[in-house]
């Protein structure tokens, strides 16, 4: 009885409480950084595609949302011709960027994303694509791997040697 | 004549205010258990939220108004129309104010109980005609509980009829002018506002439409209007509930000489209405068995030994 009465006073207090709720369209809760949200694709410090059509993310994928389809440009750099992300069937897991081995393609802390047609869920390249770097800064695949490709020989990347000759035994050749 | 027309259009303007009252306590409900909750409840639809009402009645009104194959048609139509009769009638016999009163019966508290036991029915044959195993057994739950806590909430108030010596509310309210009810009878105000909360079968005494255990009970088939109509007399129910403690207990419209009296009633009636939504806030639902020996073995003996210490000491007064 006295519990009861107790449990009815105390619910009357919670009158003078902050209340909980956050009134959504205009307000916002904190999304941390690495918050799993909308996928992009981001671009290199150079300001070209990180992207390097290695498949990785469609492999990784659990639900097999990813598909797309390597190309090479005239100089010998992989690039995605098309990128299509489905995300009426994307559980935003976040495997596709634990293994890109580019820092391409990354989850960003956005979730507004309701369509009214469910075609309209599915994300082209030109969609994904941004113009910065995203989550990790200063990073080029290009710059540090040993690949030629155009405007960058080899040993002409950060921290490369210049290639040796492996058939002559001269050691400063 | 004149008699006539003032009676119909205090008929009408009763009808009216609590037709409104009624409706928008949907929105009062949700706002205030929203603020008991640390919520904020509807707020969107126009200041406040307040067109929430009308946007509910809208959509209440162009649902699908389905009644199912399986269902005893006529009953099933007839039993959320009784409800909202009982509790209507009901409220002609509350005295708002002295000049604001439909009737004065002489009977006037025999009548309001006589009709919160007819709004049984409604529950019973809507629940019986929906011909579906969890209306049955809201049914069951709700004839038990009504039936038993009528018992004392007629008791309850005999307190009060023995002081006043008359059944007839406007007395009641007029022997209220030194002392409200609520003092003397205290025991009896508790008992009452039990049995009142049973009697509407509201939060924490909901077991007939419990919707955790019993999908809604009574009112699973029902759809549309209809559905709104047992919603619509759930909460005349409260209001009626309401105006009688404060026309019992509270002194109707009595009150300090600032505000006119049927203010002074309508702000009353609102306190109670806002303690019924701070219960459905705070308290959880008894079990049924809890419910019927709270009921036969606390609350019974209770009203009668209230009843007897209130003849003892209007004896020894005398």
């Amino acid at each position: 009885m006295f519990s009861n009465l107790r449990s009815i006073w105390i619910a009357f207090l919670h009158m003078f409480h902050k209340r909980e709720t956050i009134q959504y369209p205009e307000e916002k809760i904190y999304l941390p950084p690495r918050w799993r949200g909308r996928i992009i694709l981001s671009r290199d410090p150079d300001g070209q595609e990180r992207c390097v059509a290695c498949y990785l993310c469609q492999v990784a994928c659990p639900v097999g949302c990813i598909s797309l389809q390597a190309t090479q440009d005239e100089t010998g750099r992989r690039y995605p011709e098309f990128f299509r992300i489905n995300f009426s069937r994307c559980i935003f897991c976040g495997y596709c960027e634990e293994a890109c081995p580019t820092y391409s393609i990354q989850l960003t802390p956005d979730y507004e994303m309701s369509e009214f047609h469910r075609e309209n869920m599915v994300y082209e390249k030109e969609d994904l694509l941004i113009s910065g770097e995203g989550k990790y800064h200063g990073y080029n695949f290009y710059r540090v791997s040993g690949l030629a490709i155009g405007g960058k020989d080899k040993g002409e990347g950060i921290e490369d040697l210049p290639p040796v000759d492996v058939r002559s035994i001269r050691p400063d050749k | 004549m004149n008699e006539v027309v003032r009676a119909v259009i205090i008929a009408l303007g009763i009808l009216i205010v609590m037709m409104t009252i009624a409706a928008s306590l949907i929105w009062v409900e949700r706002r205030a258990l929203a603020l008991w909750q640390d919520r904020y409840g509807p707020n969107r639809v126009g200041p406040f939220g307040l067109a929430q009402v009308l946007a509910d009645m809208v959509k209440i009104f162009f649902k699908e108004d389905w009644i199912p194959k399986f269902a005893d048609r006529k009953v099933f139509v007839v039993a959320p129309t009784i409800i909202i009769m009982t509790v209507l009638m009901s409220f002609a016999i509350i005295p708002y104010t002295r000049e604001i009163t439909l009737v004065d019966l002489n009977i006037g508290l025999l009548f309001f109980l006589g009709m919160s036991s007819l709004g049984v029915y409604s529950v019973v044959l809507g629940g019986w005609a929906s011909n579906n195993k969890y209306s049955l057994l809201g049914t069951l739950r709700a004839a038990a509980q009504m039936v038993s806590y009528e018992v004392f909430m007629g008791l309850s108030l005999m307190g009060i009829v023995m002081i006043t010596g008359s059944f007839s509310l406007v007395d009641i309210v007029e022997a209220q002018r030194k002392v409200w009810f609520f003092i003397p009878q205290i025991i009896g105000f508790f008992i009452f506002t039990v049995a009142g909360i049973a009697e509407t079968h509201r939060l924490p005494f909901d077991l007939p439409e419990a919707e955790s255990e019993l999908i809604s009970g009574f009112h699973s088939e029902y759809s549309g209007m209809k559905f709104g109509m047992f919603f619509v007399g759930e909460y005349l129910g409260i209001t009626l509930i309401s105006g009688m403690i404060v026309t019992l207990f509270f002194g109707g419209w009595l009150g300090p000489a600032f505000l006119p009296p049927v203010v002074w009633f309508l702000l009353k009636t609102f306190v109670f209405i806002l303690f019924f939504v701070l219960l459905r806030a705070s308290l959880p639902r008894p079990r049924y068995d809890q419910l019927m020996s709270y009921g036969w073995k606390f609350l019974l003996p209770l009203s009668l030994l209230n009843l007897i210490v209130t003849g003892a000491v209007l004896l020894f007064m005398k």
